[in-house]
C-alpha cells in the first residue's frame, strides 16, 4: 500500500498536526519507506494466534469506590488542575469560541 | 408480541420508522469510572477533577470496582449475557471536553451482551400489549467535561467535573416502530435502572439521556440510511424528535432527496432536529485496546454478589402483585411503575397485615386502592409526591386498620386522612381526639332511624308505595344525623327493620 | 575533591554513612561538573539546591544513624519523569514551561530513599529517537570521541542519562526503556542500565510514549550501583493498573557472579549476515566470559527476530499518537492560537508548532495504522506476531535461563549521521526491541572499546521477574570484561 499526498494531508488532519503542502510533500516519501518497511509482518503466518493483550500475566485491578482516598488521584485539587494552563478564567480553562 | 401499526402518511403511502436508542446512563457511584475525583451533581467548576481527569502527562487510570459492578448488576436485570472476559478501548478524537484525546470505552469486547427488555404499550392492562426490544450491548465508559458558551464573547470555558464520571451505554435494537414504543422503552429501562439503584435516571440532571436512531422505509422493505439525534434528554423529547426526524425524512426522500448519515441535535423549543455542524467531519475514530489498562476479567465470586444484590425487578414484582397480591394488571402496573412507589407500598403493606393481623393478600388490594385513589388524589392536591408525602407508610397502615376493624367508616377515613396530611398527627389520635370512632350502638341509631322515619312520613309512604330508591336517601339522613358515625352495615339493617 | 565524583553511588552511600565524606561535599562537587559540563548539553534544567538540601538531609540524620539506602547520593532523572515544582518536557517544544504540581511515583520513591536531583536531564523528544537529536533542546553530545573528533551520538533516548553518568556529571541516573532507550546509550558511552520487567517500576507520573512499551529503569557505572538503585525504584503502585503487585527483591544482597547451573542462550536470529565483527568479537568474548562464571551455553533461536522491528515501528507509534493527543494547549503547555483561529485549528498549529519533526512523523504513523480500513492488517497483526515473538522467548526458556546478546549493532555515529534516513535510525534498536515487546528485564553492560576507542555493550536477557539473574550474569560479564576506560575530559 503506498500512500500520498491526499493520505497524508487525511491523515494529519486526523491527528490533529498542520502541514504546509510543502511539509506534506516531504513526508510522503518518508512515510511510504517506514510503511513499505513495516508491511513485511504481512508475511508471518498468524493464524490460530490471538493479539497480545497483557504484555506479562497479570490481571486489572479494580479501585474501592472511594472520593479523594489518595490526593494524587482525585479531586479538590482545582489550583493545581488550573496551574499550567495557558488561559484559565473564574475556574475554567478557557478556549476559542466552539460553535456546536 | 405486538405489530406496531404506526405509519407516517406521505404522498407516496405509509412508510414504517425505524427507531434505536442508545441510552447514556450515569453510573452510580461515589468516585469516578478512572479517579477519585467526586461525582456529585452541581459543584463548583473544575473541583471535582483529579490530575488524572485532566490528562495531565504521565497519568493513569485505574478502574472503579463499583462501576463494574452496577453494569454488570444492570446487565444481568435485563437478562443479559455477562462477558467475564472484557476489554477498555480508545476512541480517539479531540474536543475541548475531552482532555485526553480520548475516551476510553468498550468497543470490541463489551462487559455485557445481549439482553432484552419487556415493554408495555397499554397502560390500563400491561399484560394486553406487551413487546420485547432487544438490548444489543451495555458497555462502560467515560462521560466528556462541559463546555460553557455563553459567559464569554469569543470563548467558551471548560469545566471538566463531569469529564470521567462512568457512563453505562445501553445499545437496544432497532426494534422499536413507533414514538410511543420508544418511549414506553425508555420509561422501562429507566424503572429498572432505578429498581437495580445503577443509575439516578434523573433525566433533567442528564444522568440519563438518549441518542436517537431514526430511519424509515417503506414496510417490508430494506433499512433505510439512520440519523443519529444526540443527547435527548427527556421521554417526551425523544418522542417528539423521533416524530419530527420521521416527517423530515419522509419529506427528504418523497421529493427526491437521500437520507444523509450523521449527527443531529435537537432543540427543545421547536420540537425539531437540526444537522449538527461542529460533528460534521467524517469521524475516523481509531479504537484499539487501551495500552494503560489489561483486559477487565471477572470472577465468579464477584457475579455471585453481583447477581444476589439485585432486588426484585419490575416485570416480577408486578406479576407477583396480580398474581398472590390478588390486585388488578392496572394497579399492578402503576404501583411497580417506580421503584419508590412499590417500596411505599410494600410497607404499607406489611405493616397493615401485621396491624390487622392477616395475609398481606387479604389487606393488598384495600391498601392499593387507598393509596392510589386516597392517598395520591390527595397528595396531588397539595402538589406533593411520594418522596415529601407527610404521610408515611406506617401511618398510612394505622389508617387502613381502623378502617379495616369497623373503628371508622371509609368517608371518615377520608377527613381523618385530610387532617393527618395537615397537622402530620397520627390516625388514632385524630379519631380520638375529634370524636370520629363511628358507633355500633343500636340503641343510639335506632333513636336516630325513629327520627328521620317520623320527620319524613310523606317520603316513607312513597317507598312502601314503590319508591324503593328513596332508601338510599334514609340512609343518608341517618348517617348525618349520627354525624357520619353510626356503622353503616348496622343502619342498613335497622332502616329496613324499620320500613318493614 | 573532584574524586568525589569519580565514585559509585554504593562508594558514595558508605563513604557517607561512615562519615569519610559528607554528602554536602559529594552534592557540591558533582554540582561544579554539572557546570562544567554544559557543552554536553546533558541536562536541562539544573537543580543544585535541591541537591545540597538533600545532602543536607542526609548529613544532618548521619549521626542519629537513620540514613536511608540512598542518602547522600545525588541522582540526574530524565526528563520524561515529573518533578513537582521543576519544569517538566519531555525535552519538547509543547511542555516547555510546564511546571507539574505532582511528583512521579519513581522519583518519589528516590527521593524518598534519601536521594537528591541534580537536575532534569535531556533525551529524545517524548523518549522518540537512539541517538538524542530529537530533543527540542538541543543534541546531547556524547563524551566519547573517536580519531575524527566529530560530536557523536549519546544514544537514545536516554542520551542525557548516559552522557552525563559517562562524563561524571553525575553518579547515576533514571532512565526509561521503550524500544531500548536505556541499553543502547548504555552501550554508547560505556556505562550499564537495566530496564526491569514491564510492571516493576510505576508508570505513574513518567510522560507516555508507548503505554505498553514504557518501562522505567537505572542507569549507572556498575551492575551494583544498578542493583542499589532499581531496589528503590521498583515496587507496586496502585494508581498503575499494569502495575505489578510483587515483592521487590533484595537485588543488591542477592549479587552473585557465580553462575554455576545457569544455561545462558546464545539466539542464533541475533548473528545476521553483515553484522559488524567488531561486535561479533566481542560477543564471542562475552560467551567465554560466561562460561569462565561457571555457565553452560548453548544456542537457541527466536525465530520472530527480523519481526520485532516492523512490530514495534507499529506498536509503539499506534499508541503514541493517542497518548501524545492530550498535547492540545487547552489545559497545559504550548497554547498556539493564530488570529481568529477555532478550537481546531488551534488544536492543529498547537502540535504543529510543539512537536518534533521525529514525534510528528511517529504520530502520523500511529494514526495511519490504526485509522478505519487499515487497523486489522497493521495494528492487529502486529500485536498477533508480538505474541509469536514472546512465544519464541517462552520456547527459549525451556533450554536456558538467559539471553546474552549485542547490545547495538554498532558502536556510537556521529551526530547528524543517520539523522536524514529514518529507518537506519530505527534499526539501532534492532537487538533491544524484542525484549520490549516480550516485557522481560534486559541489561547493557560495558564489554569493551572498538578499534575506534568507542564502547561496546553486551546485553542479558531474562525471564519475567529474574532480574536477578539478569544482574549476575551482567556482574559476571562485568567483572572479567574489567572495563575501566572513560571518556577524556576535552569540555
Amino acid at each position: 500500500m503506498s500512500i500520498d499526498i491526499t493520505t497524508v494531508k487525511k491523515v494529519a488532519s486526523l491527528a490533529r498536526i498542520a502541514v504546509t503542502d510543502d511539509q506534506a510533500e516531504k513526508l510522503v516519501p518518508e512515510l511510504n519507506n517506514i510503511l513499505g518497511w513495516v508491511e513485511q509482518l504481512g508475511e508471518v503466518d498468524v493464524s490460530g494466534v490471538e493479539p497480545m493483550t497483557a504484555v506479562i500475566p497479570n490481571h486489572l485491578r479494580l479501585r474501592e469506590d472511594a472520593v479523594n482516598a489518595d490526593p494524587l488521584t482525585g479531586g479538590n485539587v482545582r489550583d493545581k488542575v488550573l496551574a499550567n494552563a495557558p488561559q484559565a478564567e473564574h475556574g475554567f480553562f478557557a478556549v476559542p469560541k466552539v460553535i456546536e | 408480541m405486538t405489530e406496531s401499526t404506526y405509519r407516517i402518511q406521505g404522498a407516496t403511502g405509509d412508510w414504517e420508522v425505524v427507531i434505536g436508542l442508545e441510552v447514556h446512563a450515569q453510573v452510580m457511584s461515589e468516585a469516578k469510572l478512572f479517579s477519585g475525583a467526586a461525582t456529585a451533581f452541581g459543584a463548583e467548576p473544575n473541583t471535582q477533577v483529579s490530575l488524572v481527569d485532566a490528562a495531565m502527562p504521565g497519568m493513569l487510570p485505574v478502574p472503579n470496582a463499583e462501576c463494574i459492578r452496577q453494569a454488570v448488576r444492570t446487565g444481568m436485570a435485563i437478562n443479559a449475557q455477562i462477558n467475564k472476559w472484557s476489554r477498555f478501548d480508545r476512541k480517539n478524537y479531540f474536543y475541548a471536553d475531552l482532555p485526553q484525546g480520548y475516551q476510553i470505552s468498550q468497543l470490541y469486547y463489551p462487559l455485557v451482551g445481549e439482553g432484552e427488555i419487556e415493554i408495555s404499550l397499554d397502560d390500563k392492562n400491561p399484560e394486553a400489549e406487551v413487546k420485547t426490544i432487544g438490548i444489543e450491548r451495555i458497555h462502560v465508559e467515560q462521560d466528556a467535561g462541559k463546555l460553557m458558551h455563553d459567559q464569554h464573547p469569543t470563548r467558551s470555558y471548560v469545566d471538566l467535573n463531569r469529564s470521567g464520571v462512568a457512563l453505562m451505554e445501553i445499545v437496544s435494537r432497532p426494534d422499536m416502530r413507533s414514538p410511543a414504543e420508544a418511549g414506553a422503552y425508555l420509561s422501562k429501562l429507566r424503572t429498572i435502572l432505578r429498581y437495580v439503584g445503577s443509575c439516578d435516571g434523573n433525566m433533567d440532571q442528564g444522568s440519563m439521556r438518549a441518542d436517537v436512531n431514526v430511519s424509515v422505509r417503506k414496510p417490508g422493505e430494506e433499512l433505510g440510511t439512520r440519523t443519529e439525534t444526540k443527547n435527548v434528554n427527556s421521554v417526551r423529547f425523544v418522542m417528539q424528535a423521533i416524530e419530527h426526524e420521521a416527517n423530515r425524512q419522509v419529506d427528504v426522500l418523497e421529493s427526491g432527496g437521500k437520507i444523509v448519515q450523521e449527527t443531529r441535535l435537537f432543540d427543545p423549543d421547536t420540537g425539531s432536529t437540526r444537522s449538527m455542524r461542529s460533528k460534521e467531519d467524517a469521524h475516523d475514530y481509531r479504537y484499539f485496546p487501551d495500552p494503560d489498562l489489561l483486559p477487565l476479567e471477572l470472577e465468579d465470586a464477584f457475579l455471585e454478589e453481583c447477581r444476589a444484590s439485585l432486588p426484585e425487578l419490575p416485570d416480577a414484582k408486578r406479576h407477583r402483585y396480580e398474581n398472590d397480591l390478588g390486585l388488578s394488571p392496572y394497579n399492578a402496573g402503576v404501583l411497580t411503575a417506580e421503584a419508590e412507589t412499590a417500596r411505599w407500598f410494600e410497607v404499607l403493606l406489611s405493616e397493615s397485615a401485621a396491624k390487622q393481623g392477616k395475609p398481606e393478600a387479604d389487606v393488598a388490594k384495600a391498601a392499593a386502592n387507598w393509596m392510589l385513589s386516597e392517598l395520591f388524589g390527595a397528595l396531588n392536591k397539595l402538589g406533593k409526591g411520594l418522596d415529601d408525602s407527610p404521610v408515611s407508610p406506617q401511618a398510612g397502615a394505622e389508617l387502613l386498620a381502623l378502617v379495616g376493624d369497623g373503628t371508622i367508616s371509609g368517608s371518615i377515613a377520608k377527613q381523618v386522612l385530610e387532617k393527618m396530611l395537615e397537622t402530620g398527627d397520627g390516625a388514632e389520635a385524630i379519631v380520638e381526639r375529634e370524636g370520629l370512632k363511628q358507633t355500633s350502638d343500636t340503641g343510639a341509631i335506632e333513636a336516630a332511624v325513629a327520627k328521620v322515619l317520623a320527620d319524613n312520613a310523606d317520603k316513607v309512604e312513597q317507598y312502601k308505595g314503590g319508591k324503593e330508591a328513596l332508601f338510599g336517601f334514609f340512609v343518608g339522613q341517618t348517617m348525618k344525623a349520627m354525624q357520619g358515625k353510626a356503622n353503616p352495615k348496622v343502619v342498613n339493617e335497622l332502616l329496613k327493620k324499620a320500613l318493614g | 575533591m573532584s574524586d568525589l565524583t569519580n565514585l559509585t553511588v554504593a562508594e558514595i552511600r558508605d563513604g557517607v554513612a561512615a562519615g569519610t565524606f559528607s554528602a554536602r561535599e559529594v552534592a557540591t562537587a558533582f554540582n561544579a561538573e554539572v557546570e562544567v559540563g554544559r557543552k554536553l548539553n546533558a541536562y536541562i534544567v539544573e537543580t543544585p539546591e535541591k541537591a545540597l538540601e538533600a545532602a543536607d538531609v542526609a548529613d544532618a540524620v548521619r549521626k542519629s544513624g537513620d540514613l536511608k539506602p540512598l542518602s547522600g547520593v545525588p541522582l540526574g532523572m530524565k526528563d520524561l519523569f515529573c518533578t513537582e515544582g521543576v519544569q517538566s518536557t519531555a525535552a519538547s517544544h509543547i511542555l516547555e514551561g510546564f511546571t507539574p504540581t505532582y511528583e512521579s511515583t519513581v522519583s518519589a520513591r528516590l527521593w524518598d530513599a534519601g536521594a537528591g536531583m541534580l537536575g532534569k536531564l535531556n533525551l529524545d523528544q517524548f523518549a522518540m529517537g537512539s541517538s538524542n537529536e530529537t530533543s527540542y533542546f538541543g543534541n546531547v553530545v556524547s563524551p566519547w570521541r573517536d580519531a575524527s573528533g566529530k560530536d557523536l551520538a549519546p544514544g537514545g533516548s536516554s542520551g542525557g542519562s548516559s552522557a552525563a553518568i559517562s562524563a561524571r556529571l553525575c553518579p547515576a541516573a533514571t532512565g526509561t526503556d521503550t524500544g531500548g532507550s536505556i541499553r543502547q546509550p548504555a552501550a554508547f558511552t560505556g556505562i550499564s542500565g537495566i530496564k526491569p520487567t514491564y510492571g516493576r517500576c510505576s508508570r505513574w507520573g513518567i510522560v507516555a510514549f508507548a503505554s505498553s512499551l514504557d518501562q522505567a529503569g537505572s542507569m549507572a557505572r556498575t551492575v551494583k550501583d544498578n542493583a542499589i538503585l532499581l531496589e528503590a525504584m521498583a515496587g507496586f503502585d496502585p494508581k498503575d493498573a499494569t502495575s505489578l503487585d510483587a515483592p521487590v527483591p533484595q537485588w543488591e544482597a542477592g549479587l552473585s557472579s557465580d553462575l554455576k547451573g545457569k544455561t545462558v542462550g546464545i539466539p542464533k536470529e541475533y548473528r545476521p549476515d553483515g553484522l559488524n565483527p567488531e561486535i561479533e568479537a566481542l560477543w564471542d568474548k562475552g560467551i567465554a566470559w560466561l562460561k569462565d562464571a561457571g555457565a553452560e551455553v548453548v544456542e537457541v533461536s527466536l525465530p520472530h527476530t527480523q519481526y520485532a522491528l516492523p512490530t514495534y515501528y507499529i506498536i509503539a507509534p499506534a499508541e503514541a499518537s493517542s497518548n501524545l493527543a492530550r498535547y492540545d494547549g487547552v489545559r497545559y503547555g504550548l497554547r498556539d492560537l493564530p488570529d481568529g483561529a477555532g478550537l481546531q485549528d488551534m488544536y492543529a498549529a498547537t502540535r504543529a508548532a510543539g512537536f518534533g519533526d521525529e514525534v510528528k512523523r511517529r504520530i502520523m504513523i500511529g494514526t495511519y495504522v490504526l485509522s478505519a480500513g487499515f487497523y486489522d492488517a497493521y495494528y492487529t497483526q502486529a500485536c498477533k506476531v508480538r505474541a509469536l515473538i514472546a512465544r519464541d522467548f517462552e520456547a527459549a526458556w525451556e533450554k536456558c535461563d538467559l539471553l546474552l546478546t549485542p547490545t547495538a549493532p554498532s558502536a556510537a555515529f556521529a551526530l547528524g549521521e543517520k539523522q536524514a534516513d529514518p529507518l537506519a535510525m530505527y534499526l539501532n534498536d534492532v537487538f533491544t526491541v524484542p525484549a520490549s515487546l516480550a516485557g522481560l528485564p534486559a541489561m547493557s553492560v560495558p564489554g569493551g572499546l572498538d578499534s575506534a576507542g568507542l564502547p561496546l555493550g553486551l546485553q542479558i536477557i531474562g525471564k519475567a521477574l529474574d532480574e536477578q539473574g539478569v544482574l549476575n550474569a551482567s556482574l559476571a560479564l562485568e567483572e572479567r570484561a574489567g572495563f575501566t576506560a572513560r571518556p577524556e575530559k576535552w569540555w
